[in-house]
């Protein structure tokens, strides 16, 4: 009954009068004009496809910044070993308020950047006698002597501009022969590899390499030199002039502003504005004030024009 | 348990009874006639370009399917050292363009129009829903591509994903987990919510202007 009563409260959309249509054949037009359209901009423009930055070759073209941060993989001092979950404990993570949504999801991916990013990519391969010795030595100290080690070198390698070749001798230890090994097997290729394949021989899992060259300056620099920076409005645009991700801005702009853009729990906070403001577009129906703005912006006028143009010319109007 | 076999002729179903599969076939005649499926009449308020973007929406994820199909045809890598596979890789790309960008003018037109009057909330939640599935979507294919871009968009979304806990389960640098998501699970979710919204839309017809009184008052929904 209560059915019955809300449906007939309903107009029927043809009580207002109709005129002949065909679907199928509207549907099939449209198919072929958007066919059409999408081969004609996809001859015209084509799509970028800008190859992938390799770890040869940034270890290649900024040797400093490869170095710099294989040693900061190596005293736990890059993003990757500070970040908390998903990989490491070294932090809770970002927080919404009391909520802190990836502490509680837990360590689903552990990774302790020594090991992953230099020491078990210079044991997974043959190494002179001195290498050897150099990992041996480095993996056996404890954990103050491999930090007054690496501390050290970091000091020398910022007094020297970055440059190992530079750097005076010192109390590094075996640090410079791990870093500069590392950085000949980065130069020849066989660490990109070698990163994947400490997941087994079938892996499909790039996290490593991936945080390996985000950890660096060279892959932010040159996403900055494409405009595909943060405070570009970052992953929504695309190289070159391509339009990219446009529908992502409602996303991407929150990011370009205070306090998102210097916030600590900037991500989070981005998600959670961004949770609100999708439940209430998708709720948008039963949001009193948000269902009016049709009604205050009368596009709908404009829309309609016809139709209340053919009502106000013959009267009565449609039923209701 | 077998009914009894009848020897006289008789139609392929029965008037009433016939279980579950008599109950199903009720309800989706009386829910969705087929003289409302494929009604070869429209409303006369229906004239308005607004209304081609509907149409246009649905026939540019015909031709994102497609082209997305094709591509999986000869995997991920293809495109890269085929000729033919970039250019169905810029068809698949300029459709997706094509795709949200008559979308969202698809969804501006409902909003003004307050499409989710007369019982049609739950046509406006499919749509919006859609688009949102539609655009997760589209950043799994930009993981995807194995390009420098791909690089990029996925050390930058893990960050978003991993402050609020998805990215322990979601891995944005995972391509194999992104690869299966853009091409087998993503596309269910949204053929399931697109399907769902068409068959709204054929149910409770396209919303009619609102009379003169009626947008003197907030517009009516199902919870109204």
């Amino acid at each position: 009954m209560r059915l019955r009563a809300r449906t007939a409260a309903e107009p029927d959309p043809y009580s207002y009068g109709s005129r002949h249509y065909d679907l199928v054949k509207e549907f099939v037009i449209a198919l072929g004009a958007v066919t059409a359209l999408a081969l004609v901009l996809a001859a015209a423009f084509s799509s970028p496809d800008r190859k992938p930055v390799t770890i040869a070759a940034w270890a290649q073209a900024d040797p400093a910044d490869f170095t710099a941060t294989a040693l900061a993989e190596l005293d736990g001092t890059s993003p990757t070993a500070g970040y908390g979950p998903p990989y490491n404990t070294a932090s809770t993570g970002q927080r919404l308020g009391p909520i802190a949504l990836a502490e509680a999801a837990g360590v689903t991916h552990p990774i302790a950047t020594a090991q992953a990013f230099v020491l078990t990519p210079l044991e997974a391969v043959p190494q002179s006698p001195a290498v050897q010795q150099a990992v041996g030595s480095y993996v056996s100290a404890s954990a103050a002597r491999q930090a007054a080690w690496t501390g050290a070198y970091s000091d020398a390698l910022t007094a020297a501009g970055g440059d190992p070749a530079k750097v005076g001798r010192g109390g590094y230890g075996p640090v410079p022969t791990l870093l500069d090994r590392l950085a000949d097997q980065a130069r020849s290729g066989s660490l990109d590899s070698q990163l994947m394949s400490e997941q087994g021989f079938y892996n499909t899992d790039y996290t490593l390499p991936l945080l390996f060259l985000a950890d660096g300056s060279y892959l932010a620099a040159d996403a900055r030199g494409q405009h595909l920076a943060g405070d570009q409005w970052g992953m929504m645009n695309e190289v070159g002039d391509y339009p990219g991700q446009t529908w992502l801005a409602p996303y991407t702009f929150w990011y370009q502003i205070a306090p998102y853009d210097s916030s600590g729990n900037g991500d989070a906070l981005v998600w959670g504005t961004m949770g609100v403001l999708g439940a209430a577009f998708v709720l948008v129906p039963f949001i009193p004030g948000l269902r009016s703005v049709p009604r205050l912006i009368p596009v709908y006028r404009v829309i309609w024009h016809r139709h209340y143009a053919r009502q106000a010319a013959a009267p009565p109007g449609p039923p209701n | 348990m077998t009914d009894q076999l009848v020897e006289k002729p008789t139609a392929a179903v029965s008037p009433e009874g016939g279980g579950w599969t008599g109950a199903l076939r009720r309800r989706v005649e009386r829910t969705l006639p087929l003289d409302k499926l494929m009604a070869d009449r429209q409303p006369s308020y229906v004239a308005s370009w607004i209304y081609v973007f509907g149409v246009l929406t649905l026939t540019a994820l015909c031709v994102v399917t497609a082209s997305g199909i094709a591509l999986a045809v000869k995997g991920p890598s293809w495109w890269h050292v085929s000729g033919f596979g970039h250019y169905l890789n810029s068809v698949h790309l300029w459709a997706v363009e094509l795709l949200m960008t008559f979308m969202s003018i698809h969804l501006v037109g409902k909003f003004f129009m307050a499409a989710w009057r007369g019982r049609r909330a739950l046509t406006w939640i499919t749509g919006a829903v859609a688009f949102g599935a539609c655009a997760f979507t589209a950043l799994t294919g930009y993981l995807i591509q194995q390009n420098f871009e791909s690089q990029w968009i996925a050390t930058q979304a893990k960050d978003g994903l991993n402050a609020i806990g998805v990215g322990a389960y979601f891995d944005v640098m995972n391509f194999g987990q992104m690869v299966l998501w853009h091409v087998a699970l993503l596309p269910l979710a949204v053929g399931v919510v697109v399907l769902g919204h068409i068959v709204l839309v054929r149910r409770h017809g396209v919303v009619p202007p609102p009379a003169p009184r009626e947008a003197a008052r907030p517009p009516r929904t199902e919870a109204s």
